[in-house]
């Protein structure tokens, strides 16, 4: 007996916008508009949904969302582990085994981020003026696991994203001589991506490679435009089973496969695994988990036409390329050199909307729901006749892909 | 202004029962890493169970706080209030340390000169009378 298949069935987003510009409307509103215009996209209604799903310490609870949405009953609230924006497609996964194993039939995965109406991320001691007469700095109680690893990084300074995922891409550069300019080829191929998407934060605005290489220096190797967006936005996909898909809207999109984990000793990625294994050091640490998603759906790399990978920086993708076997060991800043990324004439066209270097930042939930417009036919930058996509979520930190299949 | 690598706005460094030891050790000017009494793993930071046979028993092996560079990145935008920029943050591999690395700082060090492999050495910053920071700065300075 063939197990039953979860499909993704609806998509659906608010506007995009740079960091802290949607100060009009709360950050849950604007995951209740993308929901809505999600479950809208799948011809579907507010009262079929009985699920929701979502990941990265999601401040937007999936039971006051229920609540807000008039769900008639919520049977499936459930959040991913994985940190930040690796859990993603986790959320999609753990949708997906909610539809197959009858514990839901309509969960919508979604994600919402108005920063600017809460922290910045990785700004530590920024906001803090020092006081006049500061007492000595004291040994404080860590109250939490994470906590007492913080005190392991944050008295170095390690707080900043650009300069945690630098470690690894410093050293992927010393062991295979990969160069700032296959780094910045990467940005300006995602850049001309978005100048297709009228969605696109960075649409309107050009990027050469001499524009990346004179951008400023964030965290070496990391450039300013090495380095994902800051957005306001939100986005939503909804999952369900094959037959309900059946009659639906649109084409609906296959859930090939999904796997999620993180291999030994992984913990926060670069912010605490500096003791991972020797050989795992400059990867994106997604080689293992990548094995099992392509043995799952029967697949390989070859097989993909298309792919939307999650870029917090571009050098975790790079490293991703390896890691799903696109191109081997070490070779990444060749591939991406060859032009194997580009939309026109590219053997392996990825992030048609931008990505988070030029669309946005919706900690790479967009991407899945680009891969889902790529093989409806939606993407403004179309590849014909695509019929597999590979969604992934942040390497270097425990993450999480997607197989996505044309019906 | 002051003297410390960090300005005094940094939040302080954080504590649970089981990275105490370290942090006491770390007071002493002793730079120490956990080891497994059952199989000699060693690891650091430090946790209640060892990764490799998951005994729980294990004691503090000090270790002589030379090691090399195996990774780092120079950073270019504060993290606190007032800082001196650019700072480096580097993971150091420690002799004898059973292949534990630490992340820390590289100070009293010309950013473009620092490669991945060269030798350096531990160098502590005292906070205060009960806390002090490991930091290297290369071999030799
Ligand atoms: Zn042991």
């Amino acid at each position: 007996m063939s197990r039953p298949r979860a499909h993704i069935v609806g998509v659906g987003e608010s506007r995009y916008t740079r960091w802290g510009k949607i100060g009009d409307v709360t950050e849950h509103a604007l995951a209740c508009q993308a929901i809505q215009r999600a479950v809208a996209d799948a011809g579907l209604s507010m009262d079929d949904v009985d699920g929701l799903a979502s990941f990265a310490e999601d401040r937007n609870e999936a039971v006051f969302l229920a609540a807000e949405l008039g769900l008639p009953a919520l049977r499936f609230g459930n959040m991913v582990w994985m940190p930040g924006g690796g859990g993603g497609c986790a959320a999609i996964s753990n949708a997906a085994m909610a539809v197959e194993t009858g514990q839901a039939a309509v969960v919508v995965v979604y994600r919402s981020l108005c920063q600017g109406q809460f922290f910045r991320f990785g700004t530590g001691g920024m906001n803090a003026a020092a006081p006049a007469d500061p007492e000595p700095p004291k040994l404080q109680q860590a109250k939490s696991l994470m906590l007492a690893s913080i005190g392991f990084s944050m008295p170095y300074g390690l707080l900043m994203a650009a300069a945690a995922y630098a470690l690894p891409t410093r050293r992927h550069m010393h062991l295979y001589g990969t160069t700032s300019e296959q780094l910045g080829m990467l940005a300006v191929t995602f850049r001309e991506h978005a100048s297709r998407n009228p969605r696109a934060v960075m649409g309107g605005r050009p990027m050469t490679l001499e524009d990346h290489q004179a951008s400023p220096m964030i965290a070496d190797p990391h450039r300013l435009f090495d380095c994902c967006l800051e957005s306001d936005g939100a986005c939503a996909v909804v999952v369900t089973t094959e037959e309900r898909a059946r009659d639906l809207a649109k084409r609906p999109v296959e859930i090939l496969a999904s796997e999620q984990g993180a291999p030994k000793g992984y913990a926060f990625g670069p912010f605490s695994n500096a003791n991972i294994a020797d050989e795992l050091y400059a990867t994106g640490g997604c080689e293992e988990m990548a094995g099992r998603l392509w043995s799952k759906a029967g697949l390989g790399p070859s097989d993909v036409d298309v792919a939307q990978l999650y870029e917090h920086f571009t050098g975790c993708v790079l490293m991703q390329l390896e890691d799903y076997g696109f191109c081997k060991r070490g070779e990444g800043g060749p591939f991406i050199e060859s032009g194997a990324l580009a939309w026109k004439g590219g053997s392996l066209p990825t992030n048609t909307h931008g990505g988070s270097l030029s669309e946005a930042y919706i900690h790479g939930l967009n991407h899945v729901v680009e891969g889902v417009r790529s093989l409806r036919g939606e993407s403004t930058s179309p590849v014909d006749n695509a019929e597999v996509c590979l969604v992934t979520s942040a390497a270097c930190v425990p993450s999480s892909a997607i197989l996505l299949g044309r019906r | 202004m002051s003297e410390r690598f960090f300005p005094d706005s940094m939040p302080p460094p954080l504590a649970d029962t089981t990275t105490l030891p370290w942090w006491q050790a770390a007071a002493e000017h002793r730079l120490v890493v956990q080891r497994c009494t059952s199989c000699e793993h060693t690891r650091l930071p430090p946790a209640p169970v060892c990764p490799e046979c998951r005994s729980a028993d294990s004691d503090w092996k000090e270790v002589s706080g030379r090691g090399e560079v195996y990774t780092y990145t120079i950073v270019h935008r504060p993290i606190a209030a007032g800082q001196e920029l650019p700072y480096v943050i580097a993971v150091i591999a420690l002799e004898g340390a059973g292949g534990v690395r630490i992340i820390s700082n590289l100070v009293d060090v010309n950013p473009d000169e620092i490669e991945i492999g060269s030798p350096v050495e531990l160098v502590w910053e005292d906070m205060s009378a009960d806390l002090a920071i490991p930091r290297f700065r290369p071999m030799g300075r």
